[in-house]
């Protein structure tokens, strides 16, 4: 605390804009970073669900079409191909490298 | 729950009717206790936080600040200028989750986020929310995003159901990513306190390898903490971003 003897006024304000110029990048970056963490675990544990539910989706449409119209079991088989790979496609729209605006994901 | 030497994990997840012969002919079980519980609690959080409205905040109303600030940057961010509009749908969202998840922690609670009743209707609700909204901005043209830009026409009959059927996965993912999660914590919590119960019963040996269960369990309780907030978080998020591409021309 005694460690500076020249605590005048001048000094003081050189000194708190030093410690203000310190915090500020730090400031500027920090939400960024924890929030870039949050969507990186949030990736992680989406990924795996985003392909099962897909192709629980399919399955269901085609038991469901099967059950209707009574083509059983062509459209399981169908949909079932059709919902992983609606999967696949999920997956991909979730870790491609998101700066190509061009293609816009589905509605 | 665990009686004996046999493990009943799923036991926790049954519903039972609660305040006696009311909630028998109401079919009032502890799920809806707790929802309502979850909302007073959330509600009261705000409002004790902000009655002081003090221009330097408290604790309290630092917190409630925060929280604020956390969710309208997430929906302004994550939607645009018309993620205003929805700020009010996505905090009370994140936090009746991130409230269900947490109560559902405390000893004889119930985690209403654990039954796939409840979540999947969260999600249809984000999801029907969403379609409305599309339709609302961008009309007919909705339907042209079923169809990738760039594609050729022949292979349209392919790609179309694919788009279809992916669209229509999302309310499913964002239903069974919280329950699967909020399910799998609680039945590792049972677990491993069923197996302090079993050891503890050996005698003087098993007394001192039940501590084991007992501080995987803490550590459990830990990850269930990180595990409730960041589903909370995942379903919030998850909600601006389809409402993006909803309010996107």
């Amino acid at each position: 605390m005694g460690k500076d003897p020249d605590s005048s006024r001048e000094s003081f304000d050189r000194r708190l804009r030093q410690a203000q110029d310190r915090h500020k990048p730090d400031r500027a970056t920090q939400p960024k970073a924890a929030g870039g963490d949050m969507s990186d675990l949030g990736i992680v544990l989406r990924a795996g669900t985003e392909m099962v539910s897909a192709l629980v989706v399919g399955v269901a449409i085609g038991w469901g079409l099967d059950r209707w119209l009574g083509y059983r079991p062509a459209f399981l088989i169908l949909f079932t191909f059709l919902g992983g790979a609606a999967g696949v496609l999920n997956v991909w729209r979730l870790v491609r490298p998101q700066d190509t605006p061009g293609d816009k994901p589905g509605p | 729950m665990a009686a004996g030497s046999t493990i009943d994990a799923l036991g926790q997840f049954e519903l039972h009717p609660v305040l006696g012969g009311l909630g028998q002919s109401l079919r009032f079980s502890q799920s809806p206790v707790m929802m309502i519980v979850a909302s007073a609690l959330v509600l009261a959080f705000l409002y004790v936080g902000m009655r002081p409205a003090a221009v330097v905040p408290g604790r309290l109303q630092s917190a409630a600040e925060i929280c604020y600030d956390f969710i309208y940057n997430m929906a302004v961010d994550t939607i645009g200028a018309e993620g205003r509009a929805f700020f009010p749908f996505v905090f009370t969202l994140f936090f009746f989750i991130l409230a269900g998840n947490y109560l559902g922690l405390l000893p004889f609670s119930f985690a209403f986020t654990s039954h796939v009743a409840v979540t999947l209707a969260l999600a249809l609700l984000v999801f029907v929310l969403s379609v409305v909204v599309s339709l609302k901005v961008q009309g007919a043209k909705f339907f042209a995003h079923f169809m990738p830009a760039g594609a050729p026409v022949a292979l349209a009959p392919l790609l179309v159901p694919i788009e279809i059927l992916s669209f229509l996965s999302r309310p499913v993912s964002l239903s069974i990513r919280l329950f699967a999660n909020m399910v799998a914590g609680h039945v590792m919590l049972e677990m491993f306190a069923a197996f302090t119960i079993m050891l503890a019963g050996l005698g003087l040996v098993g007394d001192v390898l039940a501590v084991g269960p007992v501080v995987i369990n803490i550590a459990l309780m830990a990850l269930e903490l990180l595990v409730g907030a960041l589903q909370a978080y995942v379903f919030a998020i998850l909600t601006c971003i389809y409402l993006r591409e909803a309010v996107a021309h």
